[in-house]
């Protein structure tokens, strides 16, 4: 993905020279460790717990840490079906969350309420917190999470660090 | 005539107004006066001997005079047989007897009937909502005549200053 490139050092080849900007490098570190919150509210929560078991091993993407405290965790993936009685504890839990910070809604009703277009089912969870990658399915497989996480790993190594992004380079962020 | 249904009729001269029995399921219908008195027959007889009980619920028939119908299944553990107990519930005095004297495991069901279809117990011990909050004032959403998509609610956020895009 060009991360970082190795440079050579000029006298005898031997790579111990690597050039990179800082933005990169911290980016690269960012996306490397993703420290995932437990958050499974209802059936997409299996495929998740199934993408960090060993099967799937989400590991590999450096997002298998997963956390039970919203204050050591990056990446809150809001799995399953978000009712209105949830919505002040998940935006709670995304408020005590320290930056950066990115969501995934995944799943259907995490994404738009799916079928449940009644009285008590959010239809969606970017009506109160911020979303950064919606993953579709009912539920998504281990692969389509790890397809949601990869998105938002390319996302993240496009972010501006250290200065404020100007707005038509936000607007035109891939992925 | 099942046998059961037999013994309560026998019982009680009045009370009974209907009973059922399909493919092995007993289900009685008994007056609102009646519920309490009928249902402790069921608990203390040693005949009867339902320790158990398995759910309540309600139904809501909008077209007809009483309106409602609350159902209760009772199964015993000792006899291994099971009976549904049915009242009906007119719209304008929407109570029934609560029957948490009897079986304490009633408590939580008949919370759930009275939040999801409004029909009061008489004598609960603590007659709250249990699914949706306290303070909902939206009406009671599984009658027949509440919007599938509720009133509001589920899109009015008090925790945020707006709605983020």
């Amino acid at each position: 993905m060009g991360l970082i490139q190795l440079g050579r050092h000029d006298k005898d080849g031997a790579s111990d020279v690597i050039t990179t900007t800082i933005e990169k490098a911290v980016n690269w570190a960012r996306k490397g460790s993703l420290w995932p919150m437990t958050f499974g509210l209802a059936c997409c929560a299996i495929e998740m717990i199934a993408a960090v078991s060993s099967r799937y091993d989400m590991d590999r993407f450096g997002a298998g840490v997963f956390r039970a405290s919203p204050r050591q965790s990056d990446l809150m993936i809001v799995a399953g079906t978000v009712c209105r009685r949830m919505a002040p504890v998940i935006r709670k839990i995304y408020d005590q969350m320290p930056e950066p910070k990115y969501v995934i809604a995944m799943g259907s009703c995490a994404t738009s309420g799916n079928i449940y277009d009644s009285y008590s089912v959010v239809q969606g969870v970017d009506r109160f917190v911020p979303v950064d990658i919606y993953v579709p399915g009912c539920p998504p497989t281990p692969e389509a999470l790890f397809d949601g996480i990869l998105k938002l790993q390319e996302r993240i190594m496009q972010k501006r660090v250290f200065v404020t992004q100007p707005a038509q380079v936000k607007a035109s962020l891939k992925v | 005539m099942h046998a059961l249904i037999k013994r309560i009729q026998e019982t009680f001269a009045t009370g009974m107004t209907s009973s059922t029995e399909w493919r092995g399921d007993v289900a009685v219908t008994v007056s609102r006066g009646k519920l309490h008195e009928i249902a402790l027959f069921l608990h203390d007889d040693p005949g009867m001997d339902f320790d158990y009980i398995v759910h309540v619920s309600s139904v809501d028939w909008p077209d007809e005079d009483e309106r409602f119908e609350v159902v209760w299944e009772f199964y015993s553990i000792r006899k291994r047989h099971r009976i549904r107990l049915k009242t009906r519930v007119p719209e304008s005095d929407c109570v029934v007897d609560s029957l948490t004297d009897i079986w304490k495991g009633a408590d939580f069901m008949e919370r759930e009937v009275y939040d999801m279809m409004g029909i009061r117990f008489r004598n609960h011990p603590d007659l709250r909502r249990i699914l949706m909050p306290d303070d909902y004032t939206e009406g009671y959403p599984l009658r027949k005549d509440f919007p599938l998509r509720g009133r509001g609610w589920r899109d009015t956020f008090d925790f945020l200053d707006e709605v983020p895009r």
